[in-house]
């Protein structure tokens, strides 16, 4: 009853890569996902996220805490690498970025809308870069405005002129500027990862906490292991090395021209994992 | 030879789920008009069409949309529209937003978008609607909306999946014109439906599955003559029906003659139906009995259905 076709060989031309097609698809995808990622549901975690630790900070803006670290501004610098290593950067860009970035994907997924752009003529390749530009202009809008906000919280109401010096006569300028680098090159590492991590977990949550668990032992691994993290190449950059208590076993920073090509050759490397599991992805909600 | 390029062509094509079974072996060539896909709930119909569109890929076997690879969405869905069942859109759009932001996905310009959103939603009645949140329509409206996009592009080949659930009797009427037209200029309709009468009444072909298997395919009435284990039904009106009875049921073709309950016409149950229709030729040519109308009454898809679908199980 059923009949086959024979096949009659096809002659495949080589033609030019369609780059101008392929930027104006990634530009229709980014747009549509930032609306998504600033406007929809799931961006109210993001902003009280964000919010969370300029909260603290702005409480304490109107008074001085007491104590004896609080009094003097040459200290400040000290705090404020503890508040953003600890808070910002551990805390709020980690799962920030888990949020934005597992969602992509997997977001549409429970949704049931990432189909429609499964039936796009769009590569595959293409919508992975699109979402993931998303969800990185995203993260880095977010998350440095915090991190900026939460350090001019933290010097100006307490030393108003002092603070002033500090920033445009001092190293504060040189200091702001070298920690929002590194949220972005957090956004831009942990975003990769928890793109894929979105992609190949039905629930990302548990590798997301043993990623969160071994950034956070660290201190502890053995100096080649620390070379197997992000937060390993983020500390290298800090302005003002913190102390990682007595048990740290220490080891070298990895110099800045070392560490941001390495974070960032290693995000290539896993968009190209994404792009390759996407590549072979079905649309099969009913098991997701 | 059968030209690939202008064909859908599966090839020896199974799925399976992990152990469960999607299909089985599917060995099909549709070519352009309107092809149904006919089966109960779980037969294998939308897994057919989502492995035409890549949204599933086949554990074995290949398959071809007008001589594109389905694992290639770029070539393949400049060519394809798919309107799916899943009743889900991104959030917080317009009718026309969603239209014209997937048309930007594919590489559409603004101002082509635009124009092409605007066709799409004409074709569908929604033009009135389009700038009303998806969210805000009623079903049938989802329905249509998601036609529009599948439309938008001007595919080849358009996979429409259950296309007529939710729409009211005036709409669907509208909306089976619509295929109509698009099947006349060309275009390869798939089309699932458990609706028999509308199927029968719009399709060029139909593919009947069950249980994951492709079981018939084909003209309908192509379809019937081969499903031999049951025997065609005839329905003669005539003013003498009983003498009627007596004549046929001296050929081998004919294992029944029943009267009709207003005793103006015969039931007739016959192996052979060619062999019938010669010999009833003969009787009409003899002049005995006036005979009315000859009408087959279970050629349609309704009765192939059953016949087939029962037979296997399903």
């Amino acid at each position: 009853m059923s009949s086959t076709a024979e096949q009659i060989p096809v002659k495949i031309q080589k033609e030019p890569l369609p780059w101008g097609l392929w930027l104006r698809q990634i530009g229709a995808i980014f747009r549509l996902e930032i609306e998504k990622n600033f406007l929809g549901r799931r961006s109210i975690l993001l902003y009280l996220l964000a919010l969370l630790p300029i909260i603290p900070l702005a409480l304490l803006a109107p008074f001085t805490p007491p104590g004896e670290e609080w009094q003097d501004i040459s200290r400040y610098s000290m705090i404020f690498a503890i508040f953003y290593g600890g808070l910002v950067l551990r805390t709020v860009v980690f799962f920030g970025c888990a949020w934005i970035f597992m969602n992509l994907f997997r977001g549409d997924i429970v949704d049931r809308s990432l189909h429609f752009y499964f039936l796009s003529s769009v590569r595959r390749e293409v919508l992975v870069i699109g979402k993931y530009l998303s969800g990185l202009v995203t993260s880095i809008i977010l998350f440095s405005a915090t991190t900026i906000i939460c350090m001019l919280l933290l010097y100006f109401p307490h030393f108003p002129s002092e603070s002033s010096r500090f920033f445009f006569d001092g190293p504060g300028m040189g200091q702001l500027l070298t920690y929002t680098s590194i949220t972005i090159l957090a956004c831009i590492g942990y975003g990769a990862f928890f793109l894929v991590v979105g992609l190949f977990f039905r629930n990302p949550i548990i590798p997301a906490i043993v990623l969160y668990g071994w950034e956070w032992l660290n201190f502890l691994l053995p100096p080649l292991l620390k070379k197997v993290s992000v937060i390993h190449y983020l500390h290298s950059l800090a302005p003002i090395p913190v102390s990682e208590g007595p048990f740290a076993v220490v080891a070298e920073p990895t110099p800045a021209w070392i560490a941001v090509p390495s974070l960032v050759i290693v995000t290539i490397i896993v968009l190209v994992i994404a792009s390759y599991r996407i590549r072979h992805m079905e649309i099969r909600y009913g098991s997701d | 030879m059968t030209d690939v390029t202008n064909q859908i062509v599966f090839d020896d094509v199974s799925k399976f789920y992990g152990e469960i079974l999607g299909v089985n072996r599917v060995n099909l060539s549709l070519g352009p008009g309107i092809t149904s896909l006919v089966g109960p709930n779980g037969a294998g119909k939308s897994t057919l069409m989502n492995l035409m569109t890549g949204l599933l890929r086949p554990t074995r076997g290949r398959i071809t949309v007008l001589g594109t690879p389905t694992d290639q969405p770029e070539q393949l869905f400049s060519k394809v529209g798919y309107c799916t069942q899943f009743d889900s859109f991104p959030r917080g759009l317009t009718g026309r937003e969603f239209i014209r932001a997937f048309l930007l996905v594919n590489g559409f310009d603004r101002k082509r978008a635009e124009a092409a959103t605007t066709n799409a939603l004409e074709q569908v009645n929604l033009l009135d609607a389009g700038d009303r949140k998806v969210a805000a329509y009623s079903k049938g409206m989802r329905q249509r909306i998601r036609l529009a996009q599948a439309i938008a592009h001007k595919p080849a080949v358009l996979i429409l999946d259950e296309p007529l659930n939710g729409l009211d009797p005036m709409v669907r009427a509208e909306t089976i014109a619509l295929f109509r037209k698009l099947a006349a200029e060309g275009l390869h309709l798939i089309i699932s439906s458990h609706i028999l009468h509308e199927v029968d009444m719009m399709s060029d072909r139909v593919v009947l599955v069950n249980n994951g298997y492709v079981v018939a395919e084909g003209n309908i009435h192509g379809v019937r003559d081969e499903v031999t284990d049951h025997p065609m039904q005839i329905l003669i009106r005539c003013d003498q029906p009983a003498k009627l009875a007596a004549q046929v049921f001296a050929e081998d073709n004919v294992v029944e003659a029943r009267l009709h309950n207003d005793r103006g016409g015969l039931f007739i149950r016959t192996r052979d139906a060619d062999s019938f229709y010669l010999l009833l030729n003969r009787v009409v040519a003899a002049g005995e009995i006036n005979v009315e109308s000859v009408a087959p009454v279970d050629d349609d898809l309704s009765a192939v259905y059953g016949y087939l679908i029962s037979s296997e199980g399903g």
